[in-house]
C-alpha cells in the first residue's frame, strides 16, 4: 500500500492508502479530522474547503496521491494556529455576527472567506460585492447576508 | 442583572397569574420533571401548548393516553442541576439548524436565574412514553416547549430558594437568586452547585410554583446569539457523519436509475468485494450496499456493480404527464367566470427537493438481540418503532439517539436513512456509517411535490365578491404522521388514509386574510408514488404565491396600488400592522429605473404575521450576468421583512430564521426546482439544483421585528418562506409587465448537463487543485 506524507495543521502525517483516494477521505475517514464536511463530492458545494499552503481548495476533489511531501493542508481546525491565537479574526467576526444556522457549512465558509481576503488583500484591494457574489460555497439555510457581513468584519482585522 | 426575587407564593399577589405543576423526582442531585403539556393548577388550558398540527382525537382516543399516562411520573420532561452548577435539559427535539435548543437555554435561564452558558442542552433520545410530543416540525416547537420548560425551571429555582432559606432558617421570601448565586442580605450566599445534592429529594414529590409575566423577563425578548456557534465555527460540532462509533465503517448504496426502482441482478459481487478497502458487498431493498475503509472506495465500489434493476414506483412519469394527470384532477371551481368582472389564473409549481446540505445519513449498530442507530431524526418514536419491527425486535431493544442535523427543511421527518442503515447493518452482521451520496440525495430523495394552484376571483363595484382557490397536488407523504406509530399508522389507513390527513393539514394551515366575500380552498392530490415530503412551510408557499399574484391582479383591475389595495382588504390589525411598516422601512413606492420593480405580500401562520416587500432587477444586463456553471437571471436586489411573531423571544435568531427563508423563497420563485424526466430527477448536484447562491441573494436585507403583540412565542421556522415567494413573484410580474404562470421561472430551460443516471453517483473529479485561489 503507498505511503502519503504532508503536513496537516503544523503537524507531520504520513497515511498508508491507495493513491486515488480524495484527500477528503484521508482526512476524514482515516485521519478523523472531520471539520471539512461532505456535501457532494463534486467540488461544487464547497463545504470541505480547506487550505493548501495558504489557498483555498475542496479536498473531495483531490487525489492524496497529488499532495506534495512539504504541501501544508489547514483545515478549520489548524486554522486559529495560523494567527497564534484561540480563534482566527474570521471566526471572531462569524461569532459576533451569530452567522450559523444549522452549522454545516461553516467550516469551509471560513476557509473560504479567510483565502478569498488573503487573495484581495495581496492584489491592495479591498473586497468587493462582486468578490462576494462569486464565492460558491453554498449554504442551504440561506445565511448569505450575515456570511457577508462577517466577512467585511474579518477583512477588517486580518 | 439586578438581583431577582419573587416569593414562591406571588401567585397570591397577582390573582392572574396562574401556577404550574411539576414534580421534585427522587435523585441523587436536584431534578425537576414536568409533563409535555405543562400543567396548569387550575385545570385551565395551558399557555401556549395548542399544537398546529391536528390533535388526532379521533384516532386516537383520549382514553388510550390517559391510561398510558397514568404513572405520574412517566413521560416527564426535566432538568437537572449539578454540582458543578450547571443546569441540564434533554430536549424532546431535534436542533437542525433553526437554533431551538438557544430558546430553550434561554427559557431556562429566565425562570432559574443561571447565566446561559452554564445550561446544557442536549437532544433526547427516543422516547415512545412521549408519544405524539416527540416531533419536531410545523413551526410547533417553541410554542409547545414554552410552558413546560420554563415550569421546570421554576420550579428548580424555587427548590434552590427552599433548600437555602432552610439552611440558613431565613424567610424564603428574603432569599434572592442571580447569575446562579442564592444570597441573603445578612451576607450569606451559596452557588446552585453547592446546594443541588441538598435540594435534592429521595421520594418524588408534587409541587407548583407561578411563571413570570412577560413583563418581567430578563433573559427572552432579548437577543442571544447561538449557544452552538462555537463548536460550528471551530468545526467541533459534531453531525452523525463524524461520530466516531466501533466499527462503523463507511458504507454507500448503488441505487436504480429510476425512483424507489429495485435490484435484479448483481452479477460480480464476488470481484467488487475483493476491490482495494472493499469489507462488505449486500443485496437491499433499494440497490446494493458497499462497506470499506473510506467513503471514496465507497463510491469506485458501487461504480463499479454491474446490476439490473426493476423499474421504479413512477418509472415512465415525467413533468409533463404528472402536469397531465394534475390538470385532470383539478376540482372544479363553482362560481361561474363573469367576463371582465373576475380574475382567473392558474400556476404550475415544479417539483422541488427538500435535501438539506448534509447528505442524508445514519450510523446502524444492529446486533442479533438489540440495534443502536444515530440519525437526525424530527420523528424519533416513529423511527424506533418501524425499524424495531422491521429488524423483528422489540422496540425497547431498539436505541435511537438523536443528532443534530445539517439542516432538514422537512427531509428529516422521515427515518428511511436510518431503516436503509439498520437493513444494511442486519444483513452485512457488522455497524456501518451510512452516507447517500448527494446525486442520492437529488435524485432518490424527498421531493415538494409538482402542484397546480387555480384561482377565480369575482369583483363588483369595488368589493371582492368570492374567491377560490383549487389547489392539485401530487400527493404529500405524511406517512410519518404526528410523532409515534398510532398516528402515523392512521395515516397510511385507507379509512383516514394520507390525503384525508394532508386535507386536514391543508386546511389547518391555509387562509385568505382578506375580506374576499366567499371564500374556498380545496385541495386535492394524485397517488403517483414520488418520494414525496413536506418541505419548508408545506403547502403555504405555492398556495400563498397563486394568492398573492391574484390579488395584484385584481388590484390592477380595480385601479389600486397593490400595498392600498391589501391595506384595504385586509381582515386583521396584525397583518396591516406588518404591511404598513414593510411599506414605510421597504419605501414602497419609490422610484425605480424600467426593469426593476417592487413586490410586496402578505403571509399568517403558527399564530405570526410577516409582510415581505423586495425589490427585483429584470434587466437584461443584470438576467445575464455570468457566472460559471450557475445560473443568474433576475435579482432580488434588496428585502424588508416585517415579522410579528407574537412574543420574539430571540429576536436575533428570529431574523436568522427571516433570512433563510428568504433566501428559500427567492430559491422557489426563481431558480430551484427538480425535471423529472422518465421516473427520476436529472438534477444531481448542487449546481443543477439551483438553491440561491451568493450571485443571487440580495446585497441588501432588513428584517425588522415587530414588538410584542401576544403573551405567547408564534412559530417562526417556516413562517417567512411562503411570503419571499410570493413577493419576488409579484415584483417579477411587475418589473416584466407579465404574470408569471410556471414556477421557477427558469423551470423550461434545462441549465446543465445531467449526470448518467447509471451508476448512480458520480464519481469525484480529480482537478481539484486547478481551482485553488
Amino acid at each position: 500500500m503507498p505511503q502519503h506524507t504532508f503536513l496537516l495543521n503544523g503537524a507531520r502525517v504520513t497515511v498508508e492508502v491507495a493513491d486515488d483516494v480524495r484527500l477528503l477521505w484521508v482526512l476524514r475517514d482515516i485521519l478523523g479530522v472531520t471539520g471539512p464536511k461532505y456535501g457532494c463530492g463534486l467540488n461544487v458545494c464547497k463545504s470541505c474547503t480547506s487550505h493548501i499552503n495558504g489557498k483555498a481548495f475542496n479536498p473531495c476533489s483531490v487525489p492524496v496521491s497529488k499532495i506534495k511531501a512539504d504541501d501544508e493542508i489547514t483545515t478549520i481546525e489548524g486554522l486559529p494556529a495560523t494567527v497564534g491565537a484561540d480563534l482566527h479574526p474570521m471566526q471572531e467576526a462569524w461569532l459576533e455576527e451569530d452567522v450559523s444556522q444549522c452549522g454545516y457549512c461553516q467550516p469551509g465558509q471560513i476557509m473560504a472567506a479567510v483565502a478569498l481576503v488573503r487573495k484581495t488583500k495581496e492584489e491592495g484591494r479591498a473586497i468587493t460585492d462582486a468578490d462576494l457574489d462569486g464565492l460558491r460555497n453554498i449554504c442551504r439555510c440561506g445565511t448569505y447576508q450575515r456570511i457577508r457581513t462577517a466577512i467585511k468584519k474579518g477583512e477588517s482585522r486580518m | 442583572m439586578a438581583e431577582h426575587r419573587r416569593s414562591p407564593d406571588d401567585a397570591h399577589e397577582q390573582p392572574t397569574r396562574r401556577r404550574f405543576l411539576g414534580y421534585l423526582l427522587a435523585a441523587p442531585t436536584l431534578a425537576v420533571g414536568v409533563t409535555w403539556a405543562g400543567d396548569a393548577i387550575n385545570g385551565d388550558v395551558a399557555e401556549a401548548v395548542i399544537p398546529s398540527l391536528p390533535q388526532p382525537a379521533a384516532i386516537f382516543d383520549l382514553g388510550d393516553l390517559q391510561n398510558l399516562a397514568a404513572l405520574p411520573t412517566s413521560g416527564l420532561i426535566g432538568i437537572q442541576v449539578d454540582a458543578d452548577g450547571t443546569a441540564s435539559f434533554a430536549l424532546h427535539r431535534c436542533e437542525v439548524g433553526q437554533g431551538i435548543t438557544t430558546t430553550v437555554a434561554m427559557m431556562i435561564a429566565e425562570e432559574l436565574d443561571l447565566p446561559l452558558d452554564k445550561i446544557i442542552v442536549t437532544l433526547a433520545d427516543a422516547r415512545p412514553e412521549l408519544l405524539m410530543n416527540q416531533l419536531t416540525g410545523g413551526s410547533n416547537s417553541v410554542r409547545s416547549i414554552y410552558t413546560p420548560v420554563r415550569t421546570a425551571a421554576a420550579i428548580a429555582r424555587q427548590q434552590l430558594i427552599r433548600t437555602a432559606a432552610d439552611a440558613w432558617g431565613v424567610p424564603e421570601a428574603e432569599v434572592a437568586t442571580k447569575d446562579g448565586v442564592l444570597s441573603h442580605r445578612s451576607g450569606k450566599s451559596a452557588t446552585y452547585g453547592s446546594l443541588a445534592a441538598a435540594a435534592a429529594t429521595d421520594r418524588t414529590i408534587q409541587v407548583s410554583v407561578a411563571l413570570k409575566a412577560p413583563a418581567d423577563f430578563r433573559v427572552l425578548g432579548k437577543s442571544h446569539n447561538r449557544i452552538d456557534a462555537r463548536d460550528a465555527v471551530t468545526g467541533r460540532k459534531q453531525f452523525a457523519m463524524d461520530l466516531q462509533v466501533p466499527n462503523a465503517k463507511p458504507c454507500m448504496v448503488r441505487r436504480a436509475p429510476t425512483i424507489n426502482g429495485t435490484p435484479k441482478t448483481v452479477r460480480n459481487m464476488a470481484a467488487v468485494k475483493a476491490m482495494p478497502g472493499i469489507t462488505d458487498v449486500a443485496v437491499v431493498t433499494y440497490g446494493v450496499a458497499v462497506r470499506g475503509d473510506t467513503f471514496g472506495q465507497c463510491i469506485d465500489a458501487l461504480r463499479a456493480l454491474d446490476v439490473d434493476w426493476n423499474p421504479g414506483t413512477v418509472a415512465g412519469e415525467s413533468d409533463k404527464t404528472v402536469l397531465a394527470k394534475l390538470k385532470k384532477a383539478q376540482l372544479p371551481l363553482a362560481v361561474p367566470g363573469l367576463g371582465a368582472l373576475s380574475v382567473d389564473a392558474e400556476f404550475t409549481f415544479a417539483f422541488a427537493s427538500n435535501s438539506p446540505l448534509e447528505p442524508d445519513n445514519a450510523i446502524a449498530d444492529v446486533r442479533s438481540d438489540r440495534a443502536e442507530i444515530w440519525s437526525t431524526l424530527k420523528v424519533p418514536i416513529d423511527a424506533q418503532q418501524d425499524i424495531a419491527r422491521q429488524l423483528g425486535l422489540p422496540a425497547n431493544k431498539v436505541v435511537v439517539h438523536v443528532v443534530p442535523g445539517g439542516g432538514s427543511f422537512g427531509r428529516h421527518l422521515f427515518h428511511d436513512v436510518a431503516a436503509e442503515a439498520a437493513e444494511i447493518s442486519q444483513k452485512m452482521g457488522k455497524p456501518v456509517k451510512l452516507s447517500w451520496s448527494r446525486t442520492d440525495n437529488f435524485r432518490q430523495g424527498r421531493t415538494h411535490p409538482m402542484c397546480v394552484s387555480r384561482v377565480r376571483a369575482t369583483y363588483l363595484l369595488g368589493n371582492v365578491l368570492t374567491y377560490e382557490q383549487r389547489h392539485a397536488s401530487t400527493q404529500t407523504d405524511f406517512s410519518h404522521g404526528l410523532g409515534e406509530m398510532i398516528t402515523s399508522t392512521a395515516a397510511e389507513l385507507p379509512i383516514a388514509g394520507n390525503l384525508t390527513f394532508a386535507e386536514s393539514i391543508f386546511l389547518l394551515t391555509q387562509q385568505v386574510p382578506y375580506n374576499f366575500g366567499v371564500v374556498t380552498q380545496l385541495l386535492n392530490e394524485i397517488p403517483l408514488e414520488f418520494n414525496t415530503g413536506s418541505m419548508r412551510n408545506i403547502y403555504s408557499p405555492n398556495v400563498l404565491c397563486a394568492q398573492e399574484l391574484v390579488v395584484d391582479m385584481l388590484a390592477k383591475k380595480m385601479r389600486k396600488d397593490p400595498v392600498a389595495f391589501r391595506r384595504e382588504f385586509l381582515k386583521d390589525k396584525r397583518l396591516r400592522a406588518v404591511l404598513d411598516k414593510a411599506a414605510e422601512v421597504g419605501e414602497w413606492g419609490r422610484s425605480l429605473p424600467k426593469g426593476v420593480a417592487q413586490g410586496i405580500a402578505l403571509h399568517t401562520e403558527y399564530r405570526g404575521a410577516v409582510a415581505t416587500l423586495v425589490e427585483i432587477d429584470c434587466r437584461p444586463e443584470t438576467v445575464n450576468r455570468p457566472i460559471r456553471d450557475g445560473v443568474t437571471g433576475p435579482r432580488v436586489t434588496r428585502a424588508t421583512i416585517v415579522v410579528d411573531a407574537g412574543l420574539p423571544l430571540n429576536p436575533r435568531g428570529l431574523d436568522a430564521q427571516m433570512i433563510g427563508c428568504l433566501n428559500d423563497g427567492i430559491a422557489m420563485a426563481l431558480t430551484s426546482s427538480l425535471h423529472m424526466k422518465d421516473g427520476i430527477p436529472l438534477e444531481g448536484s448542487w449546481d443543477n439544483y439551483f438553491y440561491t447562491r451568493q450571485w443571487n441573494t440580495p446585497p441588501a436585507v432588513e428584517v425588522v421585528v415587530m414588538p410584542p403583540t401576544s403573551d405567547s412565542p408564534s412559530g417562526a421556522g417556516e413562517l417567512g418562506v411562503a411570503p419571499a415567494f410570493a413577493a419576488v413573484a409579484c415584483a417579477y410580474a411587475r418589473a416584466t409587465g407579465a404574470v408569471p404562470t410556471s414556477f421557477p421561472i427558469n423551470h423550461g430551460t434545462l441549465s446543465f448537463e445531467p449526470y448518467p443516471s447509471q451508476p448512480s453517483t458520480p464519481q469525484s473529479p480529480t482537478d481539484g487543485l486547478d481551482t485553488a485561489f
